[in-house]
């Protein structure tokens, strides 16, 4: 690996990203469990509703400022470092990215100044559309975000004239044949990493015997909505990856391992992928079962690495662990929902410590997994950015030095260093502070709210 | 060619930047302002005058940024790489100031720290965007469609003097909003600001507008060749009349016109730089229509931005509607 201005370039997009998407994992979710509030705060006009959703806006408005500050960054990517992709896709690409902004991104920002600011100074309903409106525009978001990277690992719908895409059919550009599992993956995950945080502080809370009411439904909703989604996510990813075999069967070969073609294919549970000599060492296989699960057949080939030239061969470890760490997170959150399940129907799991316990160890388990999910997809595609027509490193802006990366990717780690560790203890000291009785009040007083509430929350949480 | 999509994506791209420059522009003002402000109480009042409403502002970037790159990619892939430090500048600058809406909280021990990142912040940005125009106007050294010289071209006396006169411009509309926004002590502070920025964007004003023709004989000669020079004339003459229309507010207690004579002294720069560079995108090498991406894609993101941009228009104008008014120090962030 040298470090010419293409690796950098690519740590830079990689170091920038994945931060990013931490936030949008987590908002997509809370956007949307906060509308639910809003709406059942509205319908029913109980207090508790209104507690919880004041508690988890006040987190939210962290988190989306984090959001929107990384998030601006993303598109001048594609500028500054990726010129030549840029000039070659933009027919193609731009107008989804720019339907993300017109869509989603006025939507957000807009009404997230109503949602956070503007409760005293509008109706309950409107208060409520603002929650819905932002709810709406983070999916909005990660529909044509997620249709532009889906482009990128599927393609279609485009002819190259002179070495540039442009576009034939619109609707099987944005619905190409990634995008569908892409999307329902992604936001399924999305949703599963703010439950699982959900239930985790709920959790907390209710360990040390704070705003237990308020706690205990945190975790039943958590819980509700856990046991659905993540068997159906186990469903989803397995369909996901049965549409990469079709599609970038590479990246496939890549995920499994697989560089000698295989027919039957075992499962390998782990190994140490070597690309130099093109085997894996230490393999732990399981006979017949990689055949049965991606061709759904005993005796189905899986094709392996070899049977590409070396050079459009994706690197076998970081997509290879990835997926395995993404896989056993997914199974332990299943063991996590049925038991935490389990528990509520037979009425024990508020006298349950251990589970109690686990909960917040196992809240940021989302996150990993969405980290190692993308590492999967976006390591997989490689080495090209547009899969199988236009490579990485003759996608990047030809007028920069190493140099001018090396600086750049310094001061984005430098602020990335800054920003969202000070952004988690703040969110740490807001979880801590936990809902709160007064807010009700304090929009119930005409001129009763604090000067700066963030002010009184750093008290609050300076004095416990 | 059924119908010519070009001009149509120009004006909206203009706009949507003007747009950009002024509601952006009066924020990162505000934020830079703010390193300034009397005390701290005054400094809670001025963050909370843009609070609710930097966010929907600052998407107007985004959207400028996207538009280009949908309707002039080939610019995009020129220009943006060539402004690669001072865009870099600006985004960690938008960053900082971004956060700090959040992060700046008493008690923390951090408090002067996130004061500063924020009135910092937006002065970076700004100063990043101040370069990128001047460089802009300069123009950029091209071969074919890349752009070919190095990362720090950027350098130059103009692009810092462009730079520091944005600073100022948006100073002035920052204190512009300020004045709208607040009474007492606090208003008198923002015109005392105002008149200091309105004195360096004239001076500014001045010197980009004999800069830019005395280094480019083509632009020289859009200006004062006959007869432009006549059909020209105005713009220079309603500019005069806008700074003095300002100094009079400024002076004269009114509310209103030093933002709105702010914002028309920015709309006549604007209009300044548009004819000495029409109908250059990428000057001075690529035309509007040379950098335009294709038809499909123009007519495919027109038809969702001529539907959605009126509703966004009407929601971002309700939202300003519920924060109407003076700001009152006990509506905070939360």
């Amino acid at each position: 690996m040298t470090l010419d201005a293409i690796m950098l370039s690519r740590l830079q997009w990689a170091w920038v990203i994945a931060w990013h998407i931490l936030l949008p994992a987590f908002t997509v979710g809370l956007a949307s469990y906060i509308a639910v509030l809003e709406g059942l705060h509205f319908f029913s006009g109980r207090e508790i509703w209104f507690r919880i959703s004041s508690f988890w806006t006040r987190i939210f408005a962290v988190s989306f400022g984090m959001g929107v500050a990384s998030g601006i960054i993303m598109p001048f990517q594609f500028g500054t470092n990726w010129s030549r992709f840029t000039d070659a896709t933009a027919d193609v690409l731009s107008p989804m990215m720019a339907y993300e902004g017109l869509m989603a991104f006025f939507l957000e920002s807009t009404f997230l100044g109503v949602l956070l600011f503007g409760r005293r100074l509008i109706p309950t309903w409107a208060h409520f559309f603002a929650a819905v409106m932002v709810a709406f525009g983070t999916l909005l978001s990660s529909f044509w975000i997620l249709s532009t990277n889906s482009w990128m690992q599927t393609p279609q719908g485009y002819k190259i004239v002179d070495g540039r895409f442009e576009p034939v059919d619109w609707l099987a550009i944005v619905f190409n044949p990634s995008f569908p599992y892409r999307l329902l993956h992604n936001v399924t995950a999305f949703y599963i990493t703010t439950a699982f945080v959900v239930m985790g502080v709920g959790a907390w809370l209710l360990r040390r015997g704070r705003a237990v009411e308020d706690s205990r439904m945190m975790i039943r909703m958590a819980l509700g909505l856990l046991i659905i989604l993540v068997p159906l996510q186990i469903f989803l990813g397995d369909e996901h990856g049965l549409n990469t075999l079709e599609y970038q069967p590479a990246k496939l070969a890549a995920i499994e391992g697989v560089y000698t073609t295989a027919q039957p294919a075992p499962l390998t549970l782990f190994g140490i992928p070597d690309d130099q000599a093109a085997t894996m060492h230490y393999p732990v296989e399981i006979p017949y079962l990689g055949s049965l699960i991606l061709t759904h057949s005993w005796g189905g080939a899986i094709k392996g690495l070899k049977e590409w030239p070396e050079n459009e061969r994706p690197p076998v470890a970081l997509p290879f662990f990835a997926f395995r760490i993404m896989v056993g997170i997914g199974f332990i959150m299943l063991f996590v929902a049925i038991v935490g399940v389990i528990l509520l129907l037979r009425r024990r799991l508020w006298d349950t410590g251990w589970f109690l316990g686990l909960c917040p160890w196992v809240a940021p388990l989302g996150f990993i997994a969405v980290i190692a999910g993308w590492i999967t997809t976006e390591v997989g595609r490689q080495p090209w950015t547009v899969y199988g027509l236009m490579r990485t490193a003759e996608s990047v802006s030809p007028s920069l030095t190493a140099t001018d990366v090396t600086l750049s990717l310094a001061l984005y780690i430098i602020v990335y260093l800054v920003m969202f560790p000070t952004g988690i203890a703040f969110m740490a000291t807001l979880v801590r502070r936990g809902p709160q009785q007064q807010d009700l009040e304090a929009t119930r007083v005409e001129s009763g709210l604090p000067k700066r509430p963030f002010e009184n929350a750093a008290r609050t949480a300076s004095d416990s | 060619m059924v119908l010519d999509l070009v001009p149509i994506w120009t004006l909206l791209l203009g706009l949507a930047v003007f747009h950009y420059v002024v509601f952006d522009g009066f924020d990162l003002g505000v934020g830079m302002l703010y390193g300034f402000a009397p005390n701290d109480s005054d400094r809670s009042i001025v963050m909370n005058s843009i609070a609710p409403i930097w966010d929907g502002n600052e998407t107007w970037l985004v959207f400028g940024g996207l538009g280009l790159l949908a309707a002039f990619p080939l610019a995009f892939a020129i220009i943006i790489p060539a402004v690669y430090f001072p865009i870099l500048v600006m985004l960690l600058g938008l960053v900082f100031r971004g956060v700090a809406f959040q992060f700046r909280f008493k008690h923390s021990g951090l408090q002067q720290f996130w004061d500063r990142a924020f009135a910092g912040g937006s002065a970076v940005a700004t100063f990043g965007q101040g370069v990128v125009l001047g460089t802009f106007i300069q123009g950029f050294k091209v071969e074919g469609r890349h752009f070919t010289g190095s990362s720090f071209d950027w350098m130059t006396p103009f692009a810092l003097l462009t730079a520091v006169a944005l600073m100022f411009g948006y100073g002035l509309l920052g204190a512009g909003w300020l004045i709208l926004k607040t009474e007492g002590e606090l208003q008198d502070w923002a015109r005392r600001a105002a008149r200091v920025c309105l004195a360096a964007v004239l001076i500014a004003i001045l010197a980009v507008s004999l800069w830019t023709p005395l280094s480019n004989a083509d632009v020289a000669r859009r200006w004062f060749s006959s007869p432009n020079i006549f059909f020209l004339s105005p713009v220079p003459i309603i500019t005069a009349l806008l700074a003095a229309c300002e100094w009079y507010a400024l002076t004269h207690r009114h509310e209103l016109t030093p933002f709105l004579a702010a914002i028309g002294l920015f709309l006549m720069s604007f209009i300044g730089i548009a004819i000495s560079l029409w109908p250059m995108i990428v000057p001075f090498h690529y035309s509007l229509w040379e950098a335009a991406s294709s038809e499909s894609t123009q007519a495919f993101l027109l038809i969702g931005t001529l539907l959605l941009l009126p509703i966004i228009l009407t929601y971002s104008a309700w939202s300003y509607w519920v924060f109407r008014g003076k700001v009152r120090g006990d509506v905070g962030y939360r």
